[in-house]
């Protein structure tokens, strides 16, 4: 197309800018019940996990028998001035400040494994985090199964989250990285649908990572051990199941990190403003 | 009154995230709420495995070290005094809501049929450990108190005054250890009041003479040092009235999670 096409009424007319309905009412709901229910949990899962910030693999493990702790948070002497540390499979990794010792909110050193403005409540307290954990838990539970059945049931699972067959080709997954990595995002009627990676990271959370976190978190359960035999067992035991409860947890808090940064470098405004009312204006400048 | 403003709009969010969150968590109406959570985890339980066991392991799961937790020797004098006696003259009673009054000595409690289970321990901070616990069933000896009408909780008295533990947070007061379980756990076949943990007598550390073992439960339910079992209707007399030490501070009084 020419910038200096003869006569005006020859030229394709732009298209004209029209609202769409991009999330349906169900999504949006789901999503922000989702979002408040994992940033919940992800805050008192930190707190829950300072009361014993050691993870084992199989069934059993504690201070008392460490053979297979293969990840600790911990603080060492001199107690006037600690030092934090991470340690993995034996490998020691200087934390302070952030992991084994922090700061409290006003100012005193804080032994504890994560720090206080990353846990709910702020300091220590299992008896409240744990309380909150589970009736988080049974909202993203409960939530997620309403989110499921709409998306099987509407067919949506497969048009908007699945990668259809054309994406996975290798050609086009890699155009899709190319794009990413260079900060493009789809524009017009193209964002009216959810490109690879993103069908891929979608998929990912929802369909993997979260059904994840929710049979591990019940695998830790003596109770639910005991109605479903096969629960913990599926894990390699009540420890691998609290080890990959944790993985779990850190692949969907870098999710929610991702997540975040892809909207604001997105255009925040537009993709918040469609996750709360449901409608995008595609076409004109957009 | 604009530095005011300016201060509110860079205070609020920050706020919101961090001290409200918590001030939200002390908040009565909010607490209330996601305590229900602990009713549904109940009932959810109830109806997914009224019946279910818990899994029992194999000798070489054994943990070589039965972690001792909690009260590590109890410092009241009867206790002490029992102890000091290899516990010939400790005798558990059973009261409450029952037929007949029982007075039992570790004998009697010997001479009843015996169930050895090799099963997992979980802690609510997230240890686990696996010993192999032996003693009558709980079933047997209601079976032989007989239990009256209204019977709707066992009671457990124990020994020893817990001064709780810095790691666990929340409220924390020197008080007598007690827990309670409901009628479905009373019965179950796991459920034992154990005076053996791998083929040996209790540890003082591990709640020596007899111990509650209530296996689909976390670590805080099996009440060390026994001393009593009240049958009761209610909770409210006992404690705090949550039904347990740890209850009585915040925790769950049904522990299968």
């Amino acid at each position: 197309m020419s910038s200096i096409a003869p006569s005006a009424p020859l030229a394709p007319p732009a298209p004209r800018p029209r609202i769409v309905l991009r999330h349906h009412w169900l999504v949006r709901l789901t999503h922000w019940l989702n979002a408040l229910a994992i940033i919940t949990l992800l805050m008192t899962g930190l707190n829950i996990f300072g009361a014993h910030p050691r993870l084992y693999w199989g069934n059993a493990g504690s201070v008392d028998q460490r053979e297979r702790v293969w990840l600790e948070i911990g603080a060492s002497p001199p107690w006037r001035q600690p030092s934090g540390w991470l340690d993995v499979n034996g490998t020691r990794i200087p934390t302070t400040g952030l992991l084994g010792v922090s700061k409290t909110p006003s100012g005193g050193t804080n032994v504890v494994a994560f720090p206080h403005w990353a846990t709910l409540p702020a300091m220590r307290d299992l008896a409240t985090a744990r309380t909150w954990h589970f009736f988080a838990a049974w909202a993203l539970i409960l939530n997620g199964l309403a989110w499921l059945l709409y998306g099987l049931l509407s067919g949506r699972l497969w048009r908007e989250i699945l990668p259809s067959a054309r994406q996975l080709a290798p050609g086009h997954l890699w155009h899709d990285i190319v794009e990413h990595a260079r900060l493009r995002f789809p524009k017009g009627e193209a964002a009216l649908s959810y490109e690879v990676l993103q069908r891929l990271a979608y998929a990912g959370v929802t369909l993997v990572l979260i059904p994840t976190v929710i049979l591990t978190g019940l695998a830790m359960s003596p109770g639910m051990d005991a109605a479903w035999p096969w629960l913990d067992q599926l894990w390699g035991g009540r420890q691998s199941a609290r080890s990959v409860h944790f993985l779990a947890m850190a692949g969907i808090a870098g999710f929610l990190i991702l997540h975040l940064v892809l909207v604001i470098l997105s255009g925040p405004i537009r993709q918040i403003g469609a996750m709360i009312t449901g409608r995008m204006t595609v076409g004109g400048d957009k | 009154m604009i530095l005011a403003r300016r201060q509110l709009l860079t205070a609020v969010p920050a706020g919101l995230m961090l001290t409200g969150c918590d001030a939200l968590t002390r908040n009565s109406t909010a607490k209330a709420v996601v305590e229900s959570g602990e009713q549904a985890t109940y009932r959810w339980q109830r109806l997914a495995g009224r019946d279910g066991l818990a899994r029992e392991f194999s000798a070489a799961d054994i943990s070589p070290n039965f972690k001792v937790n909690g009260t590590h020797e109890p410092t009241n004098p009867e206790w002490q005094r029992l102890a000091a006696g290899k516990f010939t003259d400790w005798r558990l009673k059973v009261t409450g809501l029952v037929q007949r009054e029982l007075s039992l000595s570790l004998p009697q409690l010997r001479a009843l049929p015996q169930r050895t289970q090799i099963t997992r321990h979980d802690c609510v901070e997230g240890w686990s450990a696996i010993g192999q616990w032996t003693g009558p069933q709980l079933a047997h000896i209601l079976k032989a108190s007989g239990l009256r009408d209204g019977a709707r909780y066992i009671v457990f008295l124990c020994a020893d005054d817990y001064g709780g533990e810095p790691a666990k947070g929340g409220l924390q007061s020197k008080s007598r250890y007690y827990e309670s379980i409901d009628l479905v756990d009373a019965v179950h076949p796991q459920t034992i009041l154990a005076h053996s943990l791998n083929g040996q007598p209790l540890s003082t550390g591990n709640g020596a003479p007899v111990r509650l073992r209530v296996e689909r439960q976390l670590g805080y339910k099996q009440a060390k040092y026994l001393m009593q079992i009240v049958v009761a209707d209610s909770l409210a007399p006992f404690g705090g009235g949550k039904g347990g030490y740890w209850p009585d501070r915040g925790y769950e009084w049904f522990a299968g999670t």
